[in-house]
């Protein structure tokens, strides 16, 4: 029981300017066990595993490795101590093989043919010993994201890490590919490593973790043992206050259709086929879920919709206007017009402008209402009113509109992208992963305005991955797969059923639906 | 990421002092290399450049040309293009000013003919941009590469024109007949005769340069084509995302940036020259792109910028008077030091700085 901890953090302090990211932080870490961290966006999470990564330098406070004090200047130095990171958008080299970036940065001679194949040895013993099995000759660019997370991880292993820090790694993982990894962390935690965890999925949490640590707004307010905790527990340890953790919503009183899509077909840039004769509708006061397993057109059909992608044929009737989009050159402006919002699944490559101030990003798309004009020139203070308005209204922190939005952690960013387009009021809102990467207390928050503005006699299309947001928000469930639309289900969807579908297993899915229709 | 959070003073200020006096430094150095004593050096290129009415005079007029060209880099800049094409607009733009002249200045006063001269030069800029920013919106034939190019054709262009109709009938010389007072641009010693300006060919112009800096500010950060210029530049898939037409947007924007390097033949054509004459650009575009770089691509930095780019040109041709070892081909190296510093090694001593200031910052707002 008095084994030395792995890693030991005492009166850990960091600020950011005014920011104070972590106060007084003190975290205690078993050696062989895998500790979660959770919190709200912002709460200082990847701060605290910078510092121990040696990306930041902490104000003050000590670091402890196997019980000894120590300094880490750079990740370099952490590395030394058998600490391994796997950043949430890795840092690989995408036209370089599996091998070669494994070595790099560890090549331990300049002549780089010898090392290679030592490395290929080490990499197989790696493989059969954590059964983290990927082609060392394969490119980067070629493998799923699930390989490449594999690869970051057998990075860490190769320069003999200890301890593994993992943030958020399932926010880009598919439900099957986020099982695989918790297997293997299971593996490695037999083998005797320690891993941190990030996560801002409760049910992670409970199933692949030992211990939990939870912070809020800068400071460790518990840590529990896994088995002693509960997901209602943690949510409200998080939050500061109980958390619904499913939608508290009326039935849908559905009404006309608002948005009608026909015949709708995507070629993306290789030439391939990508969504493949999609038809369905969208009515008023009705949010419309559309589920899959991700790279199955969903993107690609949210994108073309919202005028940023053209389609080879199909219609839209939005409104009572008929668009033949095979021919259309309406761009994203023009469905704005329409009053169509779009929440993109990616908000830091499409949704937001990193380096521009919050204010800005508040009317990005927006910006040539006239609300915000007076004659030629913009009305900025006109802005500023309106952006603050909106970080009060989904409590965007910090609630300051000249910060630039770089600064602002991932939830926040989310909030500030959805605060600007459902606050335009459209009658048909496109939204994408809306909760990916944000904390419970804001996800409770986003999926009460979606409803609200389906309440409101609004149209909502839900692209996620999410299976549980879907079956939690949607009054109808459309499931697709390799681009085509391969089933409809109601909201009270049976999950093993969608799980099939989703899959692409149709006809078994059908007959147990016929089986139960009849 | 932290950069935003720097205090204005030390990003906009201590930063490029540092940078500056870093580029002096090793100038320095390789002035004591060839024999010379580097204080003494600095001392006739600040008095050179800033010392009397006549040296202020000159040190303003090149700042003239450096502040159109430098505009035309950073509004490109702001769009993620880079508009290598300056000398090449500017050269053209020398066209629009010159029809305007050789049409009106027997006819009417200065001052109607400006007008027509600053449009005609934005106008011709402008069109010497037009072609590559077309291809480079709808082909993605980059920009960089065809603007170069197109530097060659409108020097090749130019002697040709200059060789033929434009030549002042029975002139040996390619270059066009000299302009009447309708063609010319006040100097400055003339219409402020207190300031000792001299022989500087500093004119009117340097006002019109002003007034292109408040309208390039107010373009950038105060219309909606500014803020889709920069939208497109900082990220062109979130513009894309937000209704931003890519094609119309690097079109636009290298039309402006075009007609801005044009408007440098107004302080050269006709504010000092009074005829249109080969090579009269003489590299000022080029050097825009390092004023645009060290002046963040914004308008007061780049008026900075100008002017010591300007010192730099004036003060330059003092020194290498005074101190013979010091040869002109050793004042382009001192520039490219600047440049160096200033623009390429900009991100040098920013860390450092940034350590620096950031703790004692954060400490500063706690206490508050
Ligand atoms: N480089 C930085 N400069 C300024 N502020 C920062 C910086 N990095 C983080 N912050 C701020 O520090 C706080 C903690 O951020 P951190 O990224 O650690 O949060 P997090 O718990 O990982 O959140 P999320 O779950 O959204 O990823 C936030 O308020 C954030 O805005
Ligand atoms: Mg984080």
């Amino acid at each position: 029981m008095n084994e030395t901890p792995a890693i030991e953090l005492r009166g850990i302090n960091k600020s950011f300017g005014p920011v104070h990211a972590n106060k007084d932080i003190d975290l205690v870490v078993k050696k062989g066990s895998i500790h979660g961290i959770i919190g709200e966006n912002g709460a200082g999470k990847s701060t605290l595993m910078s510092i121990l990564y040696g990306f930041y330098h902490a104000d003050d406070g000590d670091i402890l490795v196997n019980g000894k004090k120590v300094t880490i200047a750079d990740s370099k130095a952490a590395i030394g101590m058998g600490i391994g990171m796997v950043h949430q958008h890795f840092m690989l080299v995408d036209n370089f093989s599996v091998l070669e970036n494994i070595v790099l940065g560890a090549e331990d001679s300049a002549m780089l043919a010898g090392g290679l194949d030592r490395a290929r040895i080490e990499l197989k013993r790696l493989e059969e010993e954590y059964e983290l099995r990927v082609d060392p000759d394969a490119l980067i660019q070629d493998l799923p994201v699930g390989l490449q997370q594999r690869v970051e991880i057998l990075k860490a292993l190769y320069r003999s890490a200890e301890v593994l820090i993992l943030d958020e790694p399932t926010g880009v993982l598919t439900p099957p590919e986020a099982d695989h990894l918790f297997k293997i962390l299971e593996v490695l935690k037999n083998e005797g490593k320690t891993i941190l965890l990030i996560t801002h999925k409760l049910r992670e949490i409970m199933a692949a973790t030992d211990s939990v640590s939870v912070m809020r707004r800068g400071e460790m307010v518990a840590t529990r043992e896994t088995r002693n905790t509960s997901m209602e527990e943690l949510a409200e340890l998080m939050v500061g206050r109980s958390v619904l953790l499913r939608v508290d919503k009326k039935p849908a009183v559905a009404a006309e259709p608002v948005m009608q899509v026909e015949n709708l077909s995507v070629t993306d840039q290789r030439g391939v086929q990508v969504v493949k004769d999609v038809s369905f509708s969208v009515r008023a006061g009705e949010i419309v879920g559309i589920a899959g397993v991700s790279g199955n057109g969903q993107s690609e059909l949210l994108e073309t919709l919202a005028g940023i992608r053209r389609a080879t044929g199909g219609t839209l009737r939005i409104n009572g206007e008929t668009i033949d989009l095979g021919t259309s050159t309406l761009d994203a402006a023009d469905m704005r017009a329409k009053s169509m919002g779009h929440v993109p699944e990616d908000r830091h490559r499409m949704g937001l402008i990193n380096s521009f101030a919050e204010y800005e990003n508040s009317i990005l798309g927006y910006h040539r209402d006239p609300a915000y004009s007076s004659g030629l020139l913009m009305n900025i203070a006109a802005i500023k009113e309106n952006a603050v308005a909106e970080i009060e209204k989904y409590d965007i922190r910090p609630p300051n509109p000249m910060l630039k939005t770089a600064s602002f952690s991932g939830g926040n960013q989310q909030k500030i992208v959805l605060a600007r387009e459902i606050e335009r009021d459209p009658d048909v809102l496109l939204v994408g992963q809306p909760t990916r990467g944000v904390d419970i207390g804001a996800i409770e928050f986003i999926h009460s305005r979606l409803v609200e503005l389906r309440d409101a006699g609004k149209g909502i299309l839900l692209v996620s991955v999410e299976l549980d947001e879907i079956r939690a928000l949607a009054d109808r469930i459309l499931v697709m797969f390799d681009g085509r639309i391969v089933g409809e289900r109601g909201a009270n969807a049976d999950e093993g059923e969608l799980g099939l579908l989703m899959a692409g297993v149709e006809d078994q899915a059908k007959m147990s639906v016929e089986g139960s229709a009849r | 990421m932290s950069a935003g959070q720097l205090p204005r003073w030390v990003d906009y200020g201590l930063i490029p002092f540092v940078n500056l006096a870093a580029a002096f430094l090793v100038s320095g150095l390789v002035v004591v290399l060839i024999g010379e004593n580097p204080l003494e050096a600095v001392r006739i290129l600040i008095w050179g450049s800033l010392g009397y009415g006549e040296g202020i005079g000159f040190t303003l007029f090149y700042a003239t040309n450096f502040i159109f060209t430098g505009l035309a880099v950073a509004v490109a800049f702001h769009a993620g293009l880079f508009n290598i094409g300056g000398e090449g607009q500017a050269y053209i733009g020398g066209l629009g000013v010159t029809f305007a002249c050789l049409a009106l200045d027997h006819i009417v006063p200065w001052y109607v003919t400006l007008p027509f001269a600053i449009i005609g030069s934005a106008l011709m800029g402008a069109a010497w941009a037009f072609i590559p920013a077309w291809l480079q919106a709808t082909r993605g034939s980059h920009v960089v590469i065809t603007t170069i190019m197109f530097n060659f054709i409108a020097s090749s262009l130019m002697v040709y024109l200059l060789n033929s109709a434009l030549k002042k009938p029975g002139s040996m010389q390619p270059e066009t007949r000299t302009f009447e007072a309708g063609g010319r641009l006040p100097f400055l010693n003339d219409v402020f005769p207190s300031f000792g300006f001299g022989y500087a060919p500093v004119n009117l112009s340097l006002f019109v340069a002003l007034a292109a800096c408040v309208l390039i500010w107010l373009l950038i950060w105060r219309t909606k084509l500014g803020f889709e210029i920069r939208s497109f530049g900082a990220n062109a898939t979130a513009a894309v995302y937000a209704g931003i037409s890519p094609v119309r947007t690097i079109v636009i924007t290298m039309l402006i940036s075009g007609g801005l390097a044009g408007m440098m033949a107004i302080n050269e054509i006709m504010g000092s020259q009074h005829r249109l004459l080969i090579d009269f650009v003489a590299g000022y575009g080029f050097v825009g792109i390092a004023v645009a770089l060290m002046g963040r691509a914004h308008p007061v930095g780049i008026v900075l910028a100008a002017i010591l780019f300007g010192m730099l040109y004036q003060g330059g041709a003092e020194l290498s008077f005074e101190m013979p070892n010091i040869t002109r081909d050793m004042i382009i190296v001192i520039q490219g030091l600047v440049i160096l510093f200033a623009g390429a090694l900009e991100h040098m001593f920013r860390p450092a700085i940034t350590a620096l200031f950031m703790p004692s910052q954060a400490h500063a707002a706690e206490e508050a």
